[in-house]
């Protein structure tokens, strides 16, 4: 029998790790708690650093999970008791009564408008508006199906109203719904369960729940929303009125020890508030300020987000600012906000808005959460994991991805959700496992040369569309269109009975075109696709007209036009489909082994995590041995986080040379990587390999420092070197001098290094533990231990380590025996003596040696010089190019642990790709007309998939060839041709003209 | 010119503007009826011919909806179709052709109130230039 897999929590890391899984053929079950998919980011605005749509970038996954094939989507649905032992779970799932039936709603919100209650607070809007005890969670929720509030709904309270039952033409109310108890067999679980914001009310100083115009950075996520409550526009909750100057508090909650705080960093919110300065900057007048501690932007182009803040958007950052109370003006209600300066001295500012920068916290119910599932939490109440194996949790089978495991950020979690998916895999895809079969069609009729005979179906979606358009009408009109043969309306077009109808009357009628005006092909295309496929029609020849978003439901007061409007947009839908042709997506063959190029930790990790799942890996190596930048620990007695580091990479390098299915090519040199996705050629410096994807490991490496008088003075080592030292007991110093952002975060660097604060503290705390005299000063711009890593910061304070900041700009100065510098929080010019200098030197990107590998494999490479992932947010392990995976520090600066978390990620992304014997391309590719092309070359020029490459014809000519494989369909080169020798399957020229044409048939404006 | 009512192709991207117009239709908000929408995978797919054609045979005016920039699904469709719309614009104001009756702008996903003001003041735009000089004669 084939095992499924058990997702836990359907946010963006859920929602990843489902799709990763299914992509591999495993069937999965996705429970979520809440109503709709989405977690917490389809509340977001935009996301940072690149300012993305939230909605935009999540819709698409969101509706990709419900409608696959392989994930059941459990909404409104939680678990309550888990069994067994890994490879054999039994898992409780208790599905909450939704009270809408779900195969009948078709979510086109009549029901809500008729329900008379309410004042409700809306959960999805964190109260900032009112729900009806009727309401769909959210414009794009999915499964977008009403739910009813038992508590609030005077049907089931006390058997008074029932408005919604007679409003809903589909008969989808059930009053009756009952709680069902749900048993799931599976193999292996993820625990995705996200995160809670800190709830503000812990802290009375803030004023939170008390002052109108004091917010939770969530809620002005909401109000900065073009969806959310005031339509993205901001306002003083007080009376609406325009902030003029608003502030941004940060460490609500987080970085404290005062009762109802957390101690750690929460990782996310230096960077969230900056993004939500800016945002607001960029739509209204306003003087933003914000307040913090340290600014935390360690992260991928996260330094230049805060710079350009403070420099283009002339937002304001209080460095080194604890906020110590608000308070209200009574009349005004405008807020004074009381802080200290960076020098210690206290200040006051008058503010229209706070916004309060909340911290995350694990999620409600983890405690118990924790108990059901057998798993334990760590010392602050989330998910407790390992340094050496960060996505596992102390229950063998079941492994933890996103916020639940630690405060992180969306691609963090996006990238290890993708490892969960693969660590989850591997207990599914056994030797008997029997991947999910592809639903069978019948097969498809030849419809090549014939003429188009075109089905009409006219929906009137209830009165959604029915009470705007007269949908008789259109219907009739249709009948006069051209090769329509066969014309039906219905009530709702997605409702069964009439899907089989579509079928029944592909086959009936000898349809070759279907047409269905309805709601949104974004939504409803696959459906009838589907129903057209199960009538033998190939899918392509399908075409819809949106009738009710973009037109009853826009159009209300206006019938006759948008009867007349509904008759355009059938004519024209109609005119295309007469062109339409059908399409097949080309297969592609692909080989089943994986390249892996860098030996260091997250190649040597990828490289085991594809291995253990059967498949070939050749570990390509530069130098002579692996563990890359971590083989200089080996044979040292040094430890991090409890994990000895030679130890731990000498045992990396055992298990992969051990392993039969990794062939480790040591002193190798890629001369080139030719080919695309399923089928690249790895040539070597004497042999060529066949693989199917590549997986780019190349590290990067230290910094190596000129500062302070390095490499002539002996009193100055480098922070690896003093670590070296001190695992062979050879470490010396009294008086020592920690420098931070030693090629970090200057002029000619201008990224922060993210691993140096964290690995600089764990060793000052080792040297004053062994030596409390130890005299231990640390000079910073910034402390940046981020997440846990903050109990570092709070320890080596509290063993006497001196922290001085100084200002970029105002570097401290070495004399040969002292280091003198100007401590902008003491105010004071300081003069420490040293007789060990460690500089906290950066991580430099090897630029040379990636830029050779991106020429071969058309990747590129950031301005910081990493390489550059096709999304950051989404897509943080791929390439634009597919089949090509970038991992570790080729990445971006990361910890161990981040690196082998990136590494299972990267894996399980290579593994959706060479698990299968072929791949299918989109169908909506482009081509060329041979006889057109005389290989220009501009298409490949605006490719950004790298997908067309200019060949030549055989005949002394060049022309262009699209490598299907690649093309994802965007069209963008079919405009750019200037001899129209380029085309878009489904959206060909004369297609588009034909709706054009169509269009302007229209008899007088509508 | 009181009723005039011009006609207007809006081109949107499958994945952002084509989402925002949805979107607007979600949240019930009400525009004229003046235009019709074509679907593109994406803005980059939108031909000069096709902004022509549609200008030739009678439209009053042509609007091109993508991601914002950055917001591509397609990674820089939306800069190529800045650039080229850009160009368009240049080269009907040569010909004597108002470029006013060509724009392109940005909605995104989550923006059906811009795709209502959008599509609202483009509608206003065209109906203070009047109709179509290339109307044919019929």
């Amino acid at each position: 029998m084939t095992k499924s897999a058990l997702v836990i929590g359907g946010g963006i890391a859920g929602i990843q790790a489902s799709l990763d899984m299914a992509d591999r053929d495993i069937h999965v079950y996705l429970v979520e708690r809440d109503a709709t998919i989405g977690g917490v980011m389809c509340r977001l605005d935009k996301t940072f650093p690149t300012n993305d749509c939230s909605a935009c970038i999540l819709s698409p996954k969101m509706a990709d999970c419900n409608g696959h094939p392989n994930v059941d989507v459990l909404s409104y649905s939680e678990v309550i008791k888990v069994e067994g032992k890994a490879g054999d779970f039994k898992v409780t799932v208790r599905k909450k009564p939704r009270y809408v039936k779900m195969d009948e709603c078709t979510g086109c919100g009549i029901c809500i408008e008729k329900c008379p209650v309410k004042k409700i607070p809306d959960e999805y809007e964190y109260g900032l508006t009112n729900r009806r005890a009727i309401y769909i969670p959210h414009a794009q929720a999915v499964p977008r199906v009403a739910v009813i509030d038992p508590v609030h709904c005077r049907k089931i309270i006390n058997d008074k109203c029932g408005l919604c039952e007679k409003a809903c033409g589909k008969g989808a109310i059930n009053y009756a719904d009952k709680e069902e108890i749900v048993t799931l067999e599976v193999g292996s679980i993820i625990c995705a369960t996200g995160f809670n914001g800190w709830d503000a009310k812990l802290s009375t100083e803030y004023g939170y729940g008390r002052f109108a115009n004091v917010v939770t950075a969530l809620e002005f996520e909401r109000m900065m929303c073009a969806s959310g409550p005031s339509g993205g526009h901001i306002v003083c909750p007080s009376d609406e009125s325009d902030p003029k100057r608003i502030a941004f508090i940060q460490c609500c909650g987080s970085r404290s020890s005062k009762k109802g705080s957390k101690k750690y960093c929460s990782s996310v919110c230096c960077m969230y508030a900056t993004k939500q300065a800016i945002i607001t900057k960029e739509h209204a007048d306003v003087d933003e300020d914000i307040f913090f501690m340290d600014i935390r932007s360690y992260g991928k182009e996260f330094e230049s987000y805060i710079r350009r803040a403070e420099d283009q958007y002339k937002i304001k950052m209080h460095r080194s600012s604890r906020v110590a109370c608000i308070e209200e003006d009574a009349n005004t209600k405008k807020l004074t906000v009381s802080y200290t300066d960076a020098k210690g001295d206290p200040q006051a500012g008058e503010y229209d808005l706070v916004v309060l920068s909340i911290g995350l916290n694990p999620p409600d119910g983890a405690e118990e959460f924790a108990k059901i599932l057998g798993i334990e939490l760590n010392e602050y109440g989330f998910c407790a994991t390992k340094v050496s194996d960060p996505l596992s949790t102390s229950r063998e089978g079941i492994f933890v991805t996103g916020a639940f495991a630690a405060p992180k950020d969306i691609p963090t979690s996006v990238a290890e959700a993708s490892g969960a998916a693969g660590k989850a895999g591997a207990y599914i895809v056994g030797k008997d496992f029997v991947p999910c079969a592809p639903k069978v069609f019948p097969p498809e009729k030849e419809t090549i040369g014939k003429e188009p005979r075109v089905g009409v179906w006219v929906c009137s979606c209830g009165i959604n569309i029915g009470g705007v358009v007269d949908v008789d009408k259109v219907t009739e009109y249709a009948k006069s269109l051209p090769n329509v043969v066969y014309t039906s309306k219905s009530m709702y077009a997605c409702a069964q009975d009439c899907l089989e109808e579509i079928s029944r009357e592909i086959k009936e009628q000898d349809l070759n075109r279907v047409v269905v005006a309805a709601c949104t092909p974004r939504t409803h295309e696959p459906l009838f696709r589907n129903a057209c496929r199960e009538g033998g029609l190939n899918q392509y020849l399908f075409n819809m007209a949106n009738i009710r978003d973009q037109c009853s439901w826009i159009h209300t007061q206006e019938p006759e036009k948008a009867t007349i409007k509904s008759k355009d947009l059938l004519r024209m839908t109609v005119a295309k489909s007469l062109l339409l042709e059908p399409l097949q997506g080309s297969k592609i063959p692909v080989t089943g082994v994986a390249a892996v190029i860098g030996g260091g930790i997250a190649g040597m990790s990828t490289a085991l995590d594809i291995a253990a799942q059967g498949f070939p890996v050749h570990l390509v190596e530069r130098s002579e041995r692996l563990g890359g930048s971590f083989s200089k620990y080996i044979g040292v007695n040094y430890s991090v986080d409890g994990v000895n580091l030679g130890e731990f990479v000498s045992d990396l390098i055992k298990k992969v040379e051990s392993n039969k299915m990794i062939t480790v090519h040591k002193n190798a040199k890629v001369k080139d990587i030719p080919g695309y996705v399923g089928n690249f050629k790895l040539q070597l410096d004497t042999k060529e390999y066949p693989v199917g994807v590549v997986v780019l490991a190349v590290g990067a490496s230290e910094y190596k420092p000129t500062e302070y008088n390095y490499g002539k003075d002996g009193k100055v080592m480098t922070l690896t070197e003093a670590e070296i030292a001190a695992g062979s007991g050879k470490f010396t110093g009294k008086d020592i001098a920690f420098m931070q952002c030693i090629g970090s975060r200057n002029e000619k660097t201008n990224y922060c290094s993210r691993t140096c604060c964290a690995n600089a503290l764990t060793n000052a705390i080792a040297i004053k533990e062994a030596d409390p005299n130890a005299n231990i000063s640390l000079f910073h711009k910034d402390v940046r231990t981020y997440g846990f890593r903050e109990e570092l910061y709070n320890k080596a304070a509290s063993l006497g380590v001196r922290f001085l900041r100084y200002d970029p700009g105002s570097e401290p100065v070495y004399d040969g025996s002292s280091m003198k510098a100007y401590d902008t929080v003491l105010g004071a010019d300081v003069e420490v003596p040293v007789d060990r200098v460690i500089l906290s030197c950066g991580i430099t990107p090897d630029r040379e040696e990636k830029e050779e590998l991106a020429k071969m494999l058309k990747v590129p490479i950031s301005k910081d010089g990493f390489y550059f992932e096709a999304h950051q947010k989404l897509r943080p392990v791929d390439f634009a190019t597919e089949g090509v995976f970038v991992v570790g520090l080729a990445h971006w600066p990361k910890f161990m642990d981040e690196s082998i978390a990136q590494a299972a990620g990267a894996a399980a992304r290579a593994l959706t790709i060479v698990s299968k014997q072929e791949l299918t391309s989109e169908g909506i590719t482009a081509s060329v007309y041979d006889d057109y092309c005389d290989g220009c070359g501009i298409c490949m020029g605006c490719c950004d998939y790298n997908a067309i490459e200019i060949v030549s014809d055989g005949a002394g000519g060049l022309k262009s060839h699209v490598n299907p494989g690649l093309c994802k369909g965007c069209g963008c080169c079919v405009a750019a041709c200037p001899v129209s020798a380029m085309e878009q399957k489904g959206f060909k020229n004369v297609q588009i003209q034909a709706e054009i044409d169509a269009c302007l048939d229209m008899k007088g404006g509508a | 010119m009181a009723d005039f009512e011009p006609k207007i192709i809006a081109f949107c991207c499958n994945w952002c503007s084509y989402a925002g117009a949805d979107g607007a239709g979600v949240a019930r908000l009400q525009m004229p009826t003046n235009f019709r929408i074509i679907r593109t995978m994406c803005s980059a797919r939108v031909d000069p011919e096709h902004v022509l054609r549609s200008l030739a045979k009678g439209a009053d005016g042509v609007i091109v909806l993508g991601c914002h920039p950055a917001d591509c699904h397609y990674i820089g469709g939306n800069y190529r179709a800045r650039r080229r719309i850009a160009l368009l614009k240049m080269v009907l104001d040569q010909y004597g052709f108002d470029p006013k009756r060509l724009k392109l702008e940005w909605v995104s996903a989550s923006e059906g109130e811009k795709f209502q003001i959008t599509i609202t003041s483009f509608v206003n735009d065209i109906k203070a230039l009047g109709p179509t000089p290339l109307k044919e004669v019929e």
